[in-house]
């Protein structure tokens, strides 16, 4: 499927991957500069900023005060003015703080300069699961951010994709809003050592099927490849897409899976409601709806606030099974017995506090 | 550093640029209501001694950021009226080919890289935009107008603390009106004096009230060396009287949250008028002066008739620069 030449590869955490993203592209860049709170303090944003302060200097690694909406502002004033910034939130929930800058600035500034000043800035803010995040440490809010005109989002979940979506995230002239997992920051993964940006806007199969699509983002993909695993034992082959990219959207590949399999369940890493599930459905029916061998169907958070507590998280996110019971629905198959399986394994591996 | 210019010279630059602001105005003031320049316009009239001051002493060699009270701003920084009248009725041969209207002018090629219609939300570019002067080792102030009505917002004080604790080449320069929208001073602070709080901060604080456009001159040249000598932003803390409403063309005296009797006041050291009697009081000839004023006139009404027959943007514009195009 992958018809890139074979690149030197070598396995490394989601963690690492980041790290090395930001080393060589600082390398190469003298422009790009990292800042946010406790960026440079010594838990080093969950280990992803590690060595750079020593590397590059106090001028270019930065901790901050905690200013959200100043420092994002901060970010775009240094962006038009000849720099490449990344502004570092440990939580998305965080950013929050800085929207009116986001939204009424960030997002409108190249085309509110007529296109003369472009505005090179990287946001990268981690979302949080398990071991009690509760409601203000664990949203995703793609869909909020991919809703404004001028932003680019992408969600990456495998290593390679850190790696590759934030190098291509720090050369883009555009904002670009990078949403991590910080569940997936200790998955190891076969990553190019060369720094080799993963285009914004390709999606990809994580696991190639021909009986029906799961659409996936993030955390959620961790999810759909585990259910797709345990299907196939029973002879189901699922097709696990991978959009990565939010904004732009790679819609041609979502369309061609469910074009072949006929049925699709979208599994988006957020709530359903007016998000990024509506969007991806909405376009499968614009073009596939007569192709379609069964309704879509929407998967994501239950419609409140995440709760603390391990048995009523685990109700709030949609999980592999909840995906296999899916499936064995719209292909009319028995439930399958899942007594022997493992789930949660990441969540039950994770540590806190943090 | 710049060489200073001749007594003359200096006033003459001062009041080309406050008569230029006050005749586009006055020209907006006799168009607007014929409904044609459809755009909200915060008027600048009363402010013109702050912007041609500050701009007359920054020069060339700065980037600045306003807020949507700018046309003054923009008028001191290019003294052109060409786009500038376009944008106002919208036309294609606009600033911003009539995206943005009165509220978001600005002119990269001039070093004015910013306005916005959200109070204070270009303070913090300006902070980012000097740490990248000196992370890019430029010898450049970086200036940010804002009302009294930004020192409300957190973004102020967040802005003001980064800036000082970068030790970074800002020029704050507040222009206190005394109003937030309609609502005065007194009844929106919980201290009693902003200029004492900043000076806890390691900033360098000046204070006027006056309009006169070479006391504020002088004043910015201050506050930039300042900046140069002890590493550190400085503060302008400058006031003056907004002529017209909050958003319009017209007097709002009638409104009942404030008085006619304090424009008259404001009124009596007009800093237009104020710029013309000191250039006759060092014996600059009547003619001269009405040379230039007649000049001013007429590229003003040049520019209005040409932005009246532009023609609007074509539909084609409408998505242009949502995202830059990445070529490579």
């Amino acid at each position: 499927m992958n018809k890139l030449p074979k690149l030197a590869t070598k396995k490394i955490s989601y963690r690492t991957a980041i790290n090395q993203a930001l080393h060589q592209e600082m390398e190469r860049d003298n422009s790009i500069f990292i800042y946010g709170i406790d960026v440079a303090d010594h838990k080093r944003i969950f280990g992803s900023t590690v060595g750079l302060l020593e590397k590059f200097g106090p001028q270019r690694v930065f901790s901050t005060p905690l200013s959200e909406e100043a420092l994002l502002g901060f970010g775009l004033g240094a962006a038009i003015s000849g720099l490449r910034p990344i502004n570092v939130h440990i939580r998305v929930d965080f950013l929050l703080l800085a929207i009116n800058q986001l939204v009424n600035m960030v997002a409108s500034y190249h085309y509110g300069s007529d296109g003369k000043l472009q505005v090179p800035l990287v946001i990268r803010a981690i979302i949080g699961k398990g071991w009690g995040q509760s409601y203000q440490h664990s949203k995703s809010l793609q869909s909020f951010f991919a809703h404004i005109p001028g932003l680019k989002v992408v969600m990456p979940t495998t290593p390679a994709d850190a790696k590759g979506l934030l190098i291509a995230a720090m050369r883009d002239n555009n904002p670009v809003v990078v949403l991590e997992h910080r569940m997936l920051y200790d998955v190891e993964g076969e990553v190019p050592i060369k720094p080799i940006p993963t285009p914004l806007g390709k999606g990809q199969i994580l696991k190639t099927g021909k009986d029906i699509t799961i659409v996936a983002t993030s955390y959620s993909v961790v999810e759909a490849v585990k259910a797709a695993q345990i299907l196939e034992k029973i002879g189901v082959s699922v097709e696990v897409v991978d959009p990565r990219s939010i904004f732009p959207l790679d819609e041609e590949l979502i369309i061609k899976s469910v074009e072949k399999t006929g049925h699709c369940i979208i599994a988006d890493y957020d709530w359903t409601f007016c998000g990024f599930s509506a969007e991806v459905a909405t376009r499968i029916y614009e073009k596939l709806s007569h192709k379609l061998k069964s309704e879509v169907m929407r998967l994501g958070s239950a419609s409140t606030h995440c709760p603390c507590t391990r048995p009523l998280e685990d109700e709030f996110y949609t999980d592999a099974i909840n995906l296999i019971r899916a499936v064995e629905k719209k292909l009319k198959l028995k439930e399958m017995d899942l007594s022997q399986e493992t789930f949660y394994s990441y969540e039950n591996k994770f540590r806190g506090p943090f | 550093m710049t060489k200073l210019p001749n007594r003359k010279n200096l006033l003459l630059e001062l009041y080309k640029k406050a008569f230029l602001i006050r005749i586009a105005e006055k020209s907006i003031v006799t168009h607007y209501d014929t409904n044609q320049m459809k755009t909200p316009m915060h008027m600048s009239m009363g402010e013109e001694a702050i912007v041609a001051g500050v701009c007359t002493a920054l020069g060339k060699n700065s980037k600045t950021f306003g807020t949507y009270r700018s046309h003054g701003l923009y008028l001191a920084v290019t003294e052109e009226t060409d786009k500038f009248f376009a944008e106002m009725y919208g036309k294609v041969t606009g600033v911003l080919k009539g995206k943005g209207g009165s509220m978001h002018l600005l002119s990269p090629d001039d070093g004015l890289l910013g306005i916005s219609a959200v109070v204070g939300s270009t303070l913090p570019l300006a902070v980012g935009a000097a740490f990248a002067n000196v992370y890019l080792k430029k010898k450049q102030v970086t200036t940010v107008f804002f009302g009294d009505g930004a020192t409300d917002e957190g973004v102020f004080w967040e802005s003001l603390n980064i800036a000082c604790s970068k030790g970074l080449p800002v020029l704050f320069v507040c222009e206190d009106n005394g109003y937030a929208v309609h609502t005065p001073l007194s009844v929106r602070r919980g201290y009693k004096s902003l200029a004492n709080i900043i000076k806890q901060y390691s900033c360098s604080v000046f204070e006027t009230d006056s309009t006169d456009a070479e006391q504020i001159y002088k004043l910015t040249l201050q506050a930039t060396a300042s900046i140069s000598k002890k590493h550190q932003p400085a503060f302008l803390q400058l006031k003056y009287y907004r002529y017209l409403e909050h958003v319009g063309v017209h007097e709002d005296f009638n409104a009942g949250y404030r008085s006619k009797k304090e424009f008259i006041k404001w009124q009596k050291k007009d800093s237009v008028k104020l710029l013309r009697r000191k250039l006759k009081d060092i014996k600059v000839k009547d003619i001269d002066i009405i040379q230039l004023e007649d000049r001013i006139k007429k590229q003003v009404e040049e520019s209005i008739q040409k932005a009246q027959s532009a023609p609007f943007p074509d539909p084609s514009e409408l998505l242009k620069n949502t995202f830059y195009e990445q070529t490579s």
